[in-house]
């Protein structure tokens, strides 16, 4: 895997347990999520339904729910639980070195 | 007076124009909160929705069988008109905050009281999930909003009618009946996606069982309280989901992006508030549909610095709506315009964040 399509998304603590945030990188939008026991995960930061920044959500166990219209998602598969998410959620791998997020965008 | 006729059917030209003007799936105002008070606010919970359930099936049984005992003397009317109240206007806001999926913590919860309200208040699950999907995308933007119900101007007779719901829930029962053969309208194809069609055929279908079924037992038992136990509430007991569904929106702003200007927030009651489910913290509501329905008190008072005024009662809000109304049929172009408070951030401050593909 060429290691240059790994990037820094965050530190560790940037992101609460059970809580997602946003992550910006050369024109492209990620959620970052850190669940209940401390596991990171990463995926596409829009909702597939319709472009919604998922990191505006919550966070239940291994759920991510869209803020606009409650689309659900397991952001560790990134399949779409039901209407009104039809499709779903590209994920990416994650590892964590020296405090840091790091996701696999390539 | 020159007045733009709208068009607000899904698949003419209004719609293509909201497209072209950036009004269609547009990015909309949202107050600020802070994402550790927002995260509180949209927290789950089964506690209050369980008891307000039980409560409420305890009432319908209560009003209903009270009809029941006195049936035949005048004195079932009042008991009856309360039961119709309970099975449909409050119907009307379980299928609103299940489909939304946050009136209870379990998911299976909200989606048996969702199937149920839908039967009472004549909704068909599917059809209306995507169609407020829709509503909350595009909120009373002409041409793409499939919920507006005061278009403009107003037709006034169908309006009046649905106070029982004869022109909405007659138009509801003969959707049922062609999907029940496998056919969606024009517009539904729009908006339901394909793998989503044969759930609306089978609920049709179910419906349609249910539905015969009452009539039926009404023939053999040669009595009409089958029905007037099922079914026919759904258009009697109507008239207060509309009193309050119209204070959400009707005589407001069409076209603009940002809920403040198109929807009302408005004090109820707490009696009012526990049949509409706080719906009518509509703004908020709008603004964060994520905050489920208990938690939407908080969320006013984080937020109602920077909105207009509520109103105070029906009393108030139609004061401001009746003559808006009466005042459309000759003016289309005529709406009530909400004053942001003084220190209220604009629509235009926000919606300059960019959205990353
Ligand atoms: S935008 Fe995410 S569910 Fe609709």
């Amino acid at each position: 895997m060429a290691e240059k399509s790994w990037v820094e998304a965050c530190k560790t603590d940037d992101v609460e347990a059970e809580d997602v945030i946003r992550f910006d990188h050369s024109g492209r939008t990620f959620a970052v999520y850190r669940s209940e026991d401390d596991e990171y995960y990463a995926t596409d930061g829009l909702c597939t339904h319709e472009k919604v920044h998922l990191a505006d959500g919550l966070v239940m166990g291994n759920i991510i729910e869209c803020p606009k219209h409650n689309g659900r998602f397991d952001y560790r598969t990134g399949d779409a639980k039901g209407a009104p998410v039809c499709v779903n959620l590209r994920t990416y791998p994650v590892r964590v070195e020296d405090g840091a997020v790091l996701i696999d965008i390539g | 007076m020159s007045a733009v006729v709208r068009d607000y059917s899904l698949s003419g030209p209004q719609g293509r124009a909201a497209v072209e003007a950036g009004l269609a799936s547009a990015v909309w105002y949202s107050s600020p909160v802070a994402r550790k008070q927002m995260k509180e606010l949209m927290k789950r919970k089964d506690g209050p929705a369980i008891r307000d359930t039980l409560i409420w099936f305890a009432s319908l049984a209560v009003f209903g069988g009270l009809g029941i005992a006195l049936w035949g003397s005048w004195w079932a009317v009042p008991f009856f008109a309360v039961y119709g109240v309970l099975y449909c206007s409050a119907s009307d806001s379980r299928w609103h905050e299940c489909g939304h999926g946050t009136a209870f913590k379990t998911r299976w919860m909200n989606d048996v009281i969702y199937q149920m309200a839908s039967f009472m208040v004549l909704r068909e699950p599917t059809c209306w999930r995507w169609s407020h999907a829709r509503h909350h995308t595009d909120t009373i933007i002409v041409g793409r909003d499939p919920e507006i119900g005061v278009p403009r101007p107003p037709k006034m007779l169908s309006l009046l009618s649905n106070f029982l719901a004869i022109n909405s829930g007659l138009n509801e029962l003969r959707e049922v009946a062609i999907h029940t053969f496998g056919y969606l309208t024009p517009e539904e194809r729009g908006y339901i996606p394909e793998m989503e069609q044969p759930k609306v055929f089978r609920t049709a279908r179910i419906w349609a069982v249910i539905i015969l079924g009452v009539i039926a037992l009404s023939f053999v038992l040669h009595s009409w309280m089958p029905l007037v136990l099922v079914g026919l509430p759904s258009f009697y007991g109507a008239w207060l989901y509309l009193v309050f569904g119209l204070t959400q929106h009707a005589g407001l702003a069409e076209d603009v992006l940002d809920h403040r200007l198109n929807c009302r927030t408005v004090y109820m009651n707490p009696i009012f508030r526990f049949i509409y489910w706080n719906m009518n913290y509509h703004v908020e509501h709008h603004m964060f549909p994520m905050v489920p329905y208990h938690a939407l008190p908080r969320l006013h008072a984080a937020i109602k610095g920077d909105t207009p005024p509520p109103y105070h009662g029906l009393l108030e809000t139609y004061r401001e709506i009746i003559p808006a109304v009466l005042r459309q049929r000759h003016d289309p172009e005529y709406h009530v315009v909400r004053v942001l408070p003084a220190n209220a951030r604009s629509a235009e401050e926000l919606t300059a964040q960019p959205i990353a593909a």
